[in-house]
């Protein structure tokens, strides 16, 4: 297998929305780089037929999770507007899996480009702060992985949705800013700030220097999804979900029901 | 259960605090009720008042759906707070005093008013509720290995160990309880983070159910008392030597270190 048809596989998983085997099972070999190559071929595709670059994710901010993946740094992943969920709009048929994850979410004023950019820098870039909401759908069957096909398959990014107002970041102690999320009206988990990365601008900070090791910036206008606050929930199909910050308002997810049969 | 094997079973538990060997949970050899386990944990505290303690307060356990499933259960729990159980934030903690503690942060409520039961509402709590303050709840089993039923850990005080409290009185309209922030620390190392509403979808609620549960024994809660309506984040265990800060954004921090007290006689 090689990088484009690999973007290929993956590509054709999501617009069937059926998962497949890990890359790895059939590549072991397939390195970090190769991964990266692979999510940028994908991204280049994603462009090709019309879909706009807005912004970065970061995956797997969380210490406990990088612990479970065998590492210790987070991995950045492509946005694009079609992944953009309309206020109160549904999270769409056509997923796998689809699970949520509430983030807070940058969008930046001034371009931001590493090395050695630190959290005060990143958050003087900041234009505004929103909470936000990540719906991911690994492309893999039962979210099943390693490290290097998470990254090809573009942190497993699917959907993303913004809260109602943007907020000066420079006004809020984001590592205290918390987050109760709720499904069908009971609270599932709960959360701050600190549990990204200790601190979200310490994930942009990150996300814009791991971009400079390609030679790349965070550009300014762009949105980035600094991580998941909680574990990623399941948003089975008829399910409604919360998630409400102490500052930053609410999002509100509906997943559609199944058509009865 | 026989009233004789209340009395078994509560100086089981009660002689646990002092041997610090923990004992087989009550419910393996009984069948035991919630009902008796209340009767049980009553007994202790009786037991204490005989000794010259005083209570305080109450705790509300088993607040997050969590613990709740962990449990396989649908509803808290309640236990006793002791003069004895208080410390001030900041003080050491004698490690010597628990036999495997765990800690939680809290939004303490101390009240202002009696709350009587059964009846009340949210609203009635938020009357009632002089102020807030950060705590950190220090829980402890005397059950072998955290091993707990419900009807166990009832039995056990609700698994009660000690109360630190911050001194900042916050008024409970000052900020909202349900999305306040929490962060938990263990020797600087960030382990836990929540909001209040992790707590029964709202702290509120937890102190609601206490003073509407106190009143089937026809108790109410008074003027004075304090009240741990549970925990933000999931419990964290704790070791001799260990220091841990939570903070609670709008309403401050709270901080205990453990330590053994012989080793401060050697200083």
């Amino acid at each position: 297998m090689n990088v484009a048809e690999a973007a290929d596989l993956l590509l054709e998983a999501e617009a069937a929305a059926k998962d497949r085997e890990p890359l790895t099972d059939d590549w072991p070999e397939l390195d970090l780089a190769t991964a990266y190559a692979i999510q940028d071929e994908t991204l280049g595709r994603r462009l090709a037929r019309g879909e706009r670059l807005v912004g970065l994710k970061l995956g797997l901010t969380s210490v406990a999770k990088q612990r479970t993946m065998g590492i210790d740094r987070p991995l950045v992943a492509w946005l694009t507007d079609a992944m953009l969920l309309a206020p109160g709009a549904p999270i769409g048929t056509g997923l796998i899996h689809p699970r949520a994850e509430p983030e807070i979410v940058f969008v930046l004023g001034k371009r931001l480009e590493g090395p050695g950019v630190t959290a005060a820098e990143a958050l003087g870039s900041v234009a505004a702060v929103y909470c936000g909401v990540e719906i991911i759908d690994s492309r893999f069957a039962d979210f099943r992985f390693k490290l290097p096909d998470v990254v090809a398959d573009n942190a497993s990014a699917a959907r993303f949705a913004l809260g109602p107002v943007g907020v000066d970041p420079m006004s809020l102690d984001l590592s205290l800013e918390a987050c109760l999320l709720q499904v069908d009206g009971d609270v599932v988990d709960s959360a701050t700030g600190a549990a990204v990365q200790g601190h979200p601008a310490q994930a942009l900070a990150f996300g814009a220097n791991t971009l400079a090791e390609r030679g790349l910036a965070l550009e300014a206008g762009w949105t980035v999804l600094t991580g998941g606050m909680t574990d990623a929930v399941p948003l089975p199909p008829g399910s409604t979900l919360v998630a409400e910050f102490t500052h930053l308002g609410s999002v509100v997810l509906r997943s559609e029901a199944l058509p009865q049969p | 259960m026989t009233a004789q094997e209340h009395q078994r079973v509560a100086t089981e538990l009660a002689d646990a605090y002092g041997t610090r060997s923990p004992v087989n949970p009550p419910s393996a050899s009984c069948a035991m009720t919630l009902d008796d386990a209340y009767a049980i944990q009553a007994l202790q505290v009786r037991r204490w008042l005989a000794e010259g303690a005083t209570v305080k307060g109450h705790k509300v356990g088993l607040t997050s759906r969590a613990m709740q499933r962990m449990l396989g259960v649908d509803q808290p729990d309640y236990g006793h707070l002791l003069d004895t159980m208080f410390l001030a934030s900041g003080e050491r903690a004698d490690a010597g005093r628990f036999l495997q503690p765990r800690v939680e942060p809290e939004i303490a409520f101390v009240l202002g008013r009696d709350l009587t039961g059964p009846g009340v509402t949210p609203v009635d709590v938020l009357r009632a509720t002089d102020f807030v303050v950060a705590s950190l709840e220090l829980i402890d089993s005397r059950i072998r290995d955290w091993k707990i039923t419900l009807a166990d850990t009832i039995a056990d005080n609700s698994s009660s160990g000690a109360v630190v409290l911050a001194s900042r009185p916050v008024l409970p309209g000052a900020v909202d309880l349900r999305l306040t922030g929490c962060t938990l620390y263990r020797n600087g190392t960030l382990v836990a983070t929540g909001a209040g509403g992790a707590v029964l979808g709202d702290p509120v609620r937890a102190v609601a159910w206490l003073a509407n549960v106190r009143a089937a024994t026809g108790e109410a809660l008074h003027a004075g008392d304090v009240v741990l309506p549970g925990s933000c984040t999931a419990a964290a265990p704790v070791a001799p030597g260990d220091s841990v800060r939570a903070e609670f954004a709008g309403i401050g921090a709270v901080h205990v270190s453990f330590g053994w007290e012989q080793e401060e006689g050697a200083q």
